[in-house]
């Protein structure tokens, strides 16, 4: 299994990911730069990463200009095909944009940026990225941005619980779900989703700032672990 | 007497606007290749009382300067209506 | 050629003292050119002869700093920024700058370009940052401005920086009236290069290209030309913006198409564009490589319509860059721009002639010897008078006998533990992206200064720190500049690094004021002699004077340190918080009768005027070498050294991370007040905690290293000093960390 990290321009989580996936996971990984029109060297055992960041400045809404890149197309026909694609923070941003995820993400309600560590809930391993967690158990995983506070409307808000497609919640150390461990006030403390189809994964925290020991915290590495084993086995 | 107030404020036409320049950029990558230029700023809809139009227009003005223009950095134009 | 003089008319000396030339700088130049310089040459030379680019009111004094240093591959002046050796074929790019004027007017934009801008001149010397710091100054936050000052500068630094992509690692805020007019923003950037990749500020080559890449050029920072050139109109006036704005989204393609173009080989020098724009870059690199260039104004890329020759060289539009190519190789340089949707115009062509040409078309609108506009060739240097204030005498009244000891010192630590310079600064540090980069090891594991990767892949690390006490420094210029430098080593070492060099931005008054050329004077005095003792030269920084007003007066002299220090290994890192219950608390160093220009003395008994506390270099040394020593043996659990609010606040803050408490008690029969020794700031003291097993070993290698006072243990909930219980350690931080918001909301 291979992975691609696309480069929009201003994305600059990107170099990050290529490091935790390539030099700390030790996976197969390569740059996608976001005017490549064709990613054809992918298969859909593959999975393709939207880092973080703030692509084209994240100015009118973040995601907007960046979801009509050239790469786009491609990516969202890849997904279309049963590929995996995740967006962390400003890629989960650009999957709501390009509706391969439902929802959007809005001004957090204080207003203010955000960087600090927060903990989740797994709602659901019955996806490739959370296969190898506990359902119910607790990750402690870095937020980072200004615009992560999730919203859809009701019917889609069911249709999330009905499929089973809330990946991750906010919630307290002990995994209370809590409004002051809501960090941007996201509907229903929402972290994370995927897509009825599950080869779609969106969330606001960066699980690779949460890989190494250099970081003093590898809560982060058992997504990327579950992507590679769930591989790996097909 | 029932009025709204809707106000534009925009950034100082001399100053760079990297919003509008991302956006016009944007546009362009998309074959809007006519689009000349973009600038980007805020639309406001504000409702109030007061006795007569004028007041209305002075309150409105006065909120503009001290609060919702940054006068350094934007200006302001608004158009007033009886509700 | 086309003639010079018949295309524009004579500057007169009414215009050139509007551009805050003197009459005597006026006669220089004209004996330079041999003749009367036209407007636009005027205007050149004023904004390169003004303090911010000359330094011609410092350097005499820059220059006696010390430059020299074990580690250093780049001097300072030398280059945008110095360059210290890191091993591995990588050298560290660093530097610290103020945005302090810009600031106070539009705190947002004056804070978001001063970090654009000190991020830009270390990535043009090839380096890619790693990470940021900044040290702030504001008044009193009850005031409503400070209030609007303090978000918007913070939002800025947290906009800029989040979106470019870099992290925030530390930094510094003080809250005291004296900033209330002035409020100090000072910015940081680290960055890291391959030694054989770093790029010269330079231009060489008769007939290479000469490129601006980039944003376009605006009519930003020219007012003070535009109302000298005097055919300004009411239109003119809205033309000029008064502000600048920061677009980090350009700045981070032009960082990422920088470094691309560097790798091409095609580069043979590059600046970025700050203070004086086009007239600086060219007329510095074209010194430095002994070269000349002419240079088409109509070719650069404008945003506004009909801008004049001046207009277009004063310009101090963001994110720019002036790139000399090695002809031959323009299709390569151009093609990685494209790549990154960027500007990238040809405006001119290097010479050897040594002179700058300005063309408006066919027309030659200046022309002026390079030599002559920079600083260290032409450019004017002067020695200004110095007295001693007043004041001076005044703090060396001072004497603790004259203040009472408070009964309940409980009460001390609630004041204290709430006072806005110890308090958490959780409110400003969240909002800035502290761990993009996934460099930033302290994020999880804090220590006295940030210890930050060199690259992802590497073990190898720097601590990095900025510190100033401006109180000290303005009790006594002298000490408190040493004190300065001394407590930005403190942190390195602490956090386990070895320091390596300083940047230092130079925050004072007005330079012609004798008093506050005094402290100028003294400070850096100081800086010297810390500097010299602890191995750590200057590589670089800036002078920011002026920073008074008519009715409050000079602020502090605040010379800001910026520190780099060296570890092999990010493991090897030290730690500031407490780890077990059962863990044996000591403190290296010696206690003091001393509260001078403590947190303390001034906020709790409100007495300003004071000297400097305790300080001696020698003992510092010993002291960091005994840090060091202890903790290479790997004997001590962690180290937090004694800074604002004395030994009560080391304690709490070491206590309150990992939700322990503390009980300790004074050494017995000693003549030390307890106020002193709880709340003193006296110099050249760290807490560190020992595990029960290690203590005996501990002792017995730090009997022979330095002083040290056993002060008790680490416990479970409450802080307890000389057997009184002050309360539960969750409490205080709560208090702690909910300080600055409650008054800025509240």
């Amino acid at each position: 299994m291979k992975f691609g990290v696309v480069v929009f321009p201003g994305s600059n989580c990107d170099k990050d990911m290529l490091h935790v996936l390539g030099n700390v996971m030790g996976a197969q990984v390569r740059e996608i730069f976001h005017k490549e029109t064709s990613i054809d060297d992918f298969s859909e055992k593959d999975c393709i990463v939207l880092p973080g960041g703030f692509s084209y400045g994240d100015y009118l809404r973040t995601g907007a200009i960046a979801r009509f890149s050239p790469v786009m197309n491609a990516i969202i026909e890849f997904a279309n095909a049963g590929g995996k694609v995740l967006g962390i923070c400003n890629g989960f941003q650009v999957l709501c944009e390009s509706h391969l995820l439902p929802g959007a993400l809005l001004r957090n309600n204080n207003m203010q940026y955000i960087c600090k560590n927060v903990h989740l809930k797994v709602e659901t391993n019955n996806t490739q990225f959370t296969a190898l967690t506990q359902k119910g158990s607790v990750l402690e995983i870095p937020i980072a941005h200004g615009e992560g506070r999730f919203y859809c409307d009701e019917k889609t808000l069911q249709e999330l619980y009905a499929n089973d497609q809330v990946l991750f919640k906010y919630c307290d150390a002990t995994g209370n779900y809590t409004e002051a461990a809501n960090p941007n006030g996201s509907i229903d403390n929402i972290a994370g989703i995927t897509n009825k189809t599950r080869n779609v994964f969106g969330m606001m925290p960066h699980p690779e700032r949460a890989s190494e020991l250099a970081m003093n915290n590898t809560d982060g590495r058992i997504l990327f672990e579950s992507l590679l084993a769930k591989a790996a086995v097909v | 007497m029932n009025f709204r107030a809707e106000i534009n404020v925009m950034p100082h036409k001399e100053l760079l606007d990297p919003q509008g320049k991302a956006v016009a950029a944007g546009l362009h990558k998309m074959n809007f290749s006519d689009v000349a230029d973009v600038r980007i700023g805020k639309h406001l809809t504000i409702k109030l009382s007061a006795a007569s139009e004028a007041e209305a227009k002075q309150k409105i003005e006065e909120a503009c300067k001290k609060l919702l223009a940054n006068p350094i950095m934007e200006s302001y134009t608004f158009e007033l209506f009886s509700e | 050629m086309a003639d010079l003089t018949s295309s524009l008319q004579e500057a007169t000396l009414e215009q050139a003292k509007e551009l805050g030339l003197l009459p005597e700088e006026f006669e220089k130049i004209k004996q330079i050119l041999g003749r009367t310089p036209n407007f636009t040459e005027l205007s050149v030379y004023a904004v390169m002869w003004s303090e911010h680019c000359s330094y011609k009111n410092s350097i005499t004094y820059l220059k006696k700093l010390p430059r020299k240093g074990k580690h250093l591959l780049v001097e300072a002046g030398e280059e945008n920024a110095g360059l210290v050796d890191v091993g591995d074929g990588l050298a560290c790019a660093f530097k610290i700058e103020s945005h302090n004027h810009p600031s106070a007017l539009e705190p947002y934009q004056g804070a978001a370009t001063g970090v654009g801008g000190i991020h830009r001149d270390i990535f043009t010397m090839g380096a890619r940052p790693i990470c940021a710091l900044n040290s702030l100054r504001f008044g009193d936050l009850k005031n409503d401005r400070t209030k609007y000052l303090l978000r918007g500068v913070v939002k800025g630094i947290g906009d800029y920086g989040n979106c470019f992509g870099v992290p925030t690692v530390a930094g510094e805020v003080y809250f005291d009236p004296i900033y209330q007019t002035n409020p100090l923003v000072n910015a940081m950037s680290v960055g890291i290069v391959k030694t054989n990749e770093t790029v010269s500020a330079i231009a060489e080559g008769a007939g290479n290209p000469v490129y601006i890449v980039g944003s376009a050029t605006g009519k930003d920072g020219i007012h003070g030309a535009a109302f000298a050139s005097k055919d300004i109109t009411a239109d003119s006036v809205n033309d000029l913006p008064a502000v600048q704005v920061g677009d980090p989204f350009q700045e981070k393609l032009l960082l990422e198409a920088s470094l691309e173009v560097i790798k091409t080989g095609a580069v043979v020098g590059m600046q970025d564009m700050g203070a004086a724009g086009i007239t600086c870059s060219t007329s510095e690199m074209s010194a430095k490589g002994n070269a000349g260039m002419v240079i088409q104004l109509d070719k650069v890329p404008t945003r506004q319509s009909n801008m004049k020759p001046w207009e277009i060289l004063l310009s101090e539009s963001q994110e720019r860059m002036l790139i000399v190519v090695k002809k031959g190789m323009e299709a390569s340089v151009e093609a990685v721009f494209e790549k990154w949707d960027l500007h990238c115009a040809v405006i001119g062509e290097v010479n050897d002639s040594g002179i700058l040409e300005y063309y408006m078309g066919e027309t030659l609108v200046a022309k002026v010897p390079a030599e002559s506009l920079v600083l260290g060739g032409g450019a004017p240097v002067y020695q200004r008078e110095f007295s001693e204030p007043p004041y001076f005498e005044e703090n060396k009244q001072f004497k603790i006998e004259n203040v009472a000891e408070p009964k309940d010192l409980k009460a001390v630590a609630k004041v204290l533990v709430k006072s806005l310079n110890i308090a958490s600064k959780k409110w400003v540090f969240t909002q800035y992206d502290s761990m993009v980069g996934v460099a930033n090891t302290s994020i999880n594991r804090p220590s006295d200064a940030a210890v930050v990767r060199v690259q992802q892949n590497s073990d190898k690390a720097l601590a990095v720190t900025v510190d100033c006490n401006a109180r000290y420094v303005w009790a006594n210029p002298l000490v408190g500049g040493q004190i300065a430098v001394a407590e930005a080593a403190r942190n390195i070492v602490c956090s386990g690094g070895d320091p390596s060099a300083i940047t230092n931005c130079l925050n004072f008054g007005n330079p012609y004021n004798p008093h506050v050329y005094w402290q100028f004077v003294n400070a850096l005095k100081g800086m010297s002699i810390a500097c010299e003792a602890l191995g750590t030269p200057v590589t670089g920084g800036n002078v920011s004077f002026y920073n008074q007003s008519t009715e409050g007066g000079a602020v502090f002299p605040t010379p800001t340190i910026g520190m780099i220090g060296l570890l092999n290994d990010w493991k090897d890192a030290m730690t500031l918080n407490f780890k077990n219950e059962g863990d044996a608390i000591y403190m290296l160093g010696t206690s003091r009768n001393d509260i001078s220009s403590s947190e303390y003395l001034v906020k709790f008994h409100g007495i300003e005027k004071s000297s400097t506390p305790y300080f001696e270099m020698e003992e510092e040394m010993k002291l960091q070498q005994t840090v060091k020593k202890l903790i290479a043996s790997k004997l001590i659990e962690s180290a937090h050294d004694i800074s604002e609010g004395g030994l009560f606040t080391t304690l709490l803050e070491s206590a309150i991370v990992s939700d322990l408490g503390f009980d300790v008690n004074a050494a017995q029969n000693t003549n030390i007040r307890t106020d002193a020794w709880l709340f003193g700031e006296s110099q050249s003291r760290v807490v560190v905690s020992v595990s029960k097993d290690k203590v005996e070993e501990f002792e017995t290698l730090v009997k022979d290293l330095f002083p040290c006072e056993y002060l008790g243990t680490v416990t479970k909930g409450n802080l307890v000093v000389n057997g009184e219980n002050f309360g539960a350690s969750q409490e205080y931080k709560v208090q702690y960390d909910t300080a600055l918001e409650e008054v800025l909301i509240g």
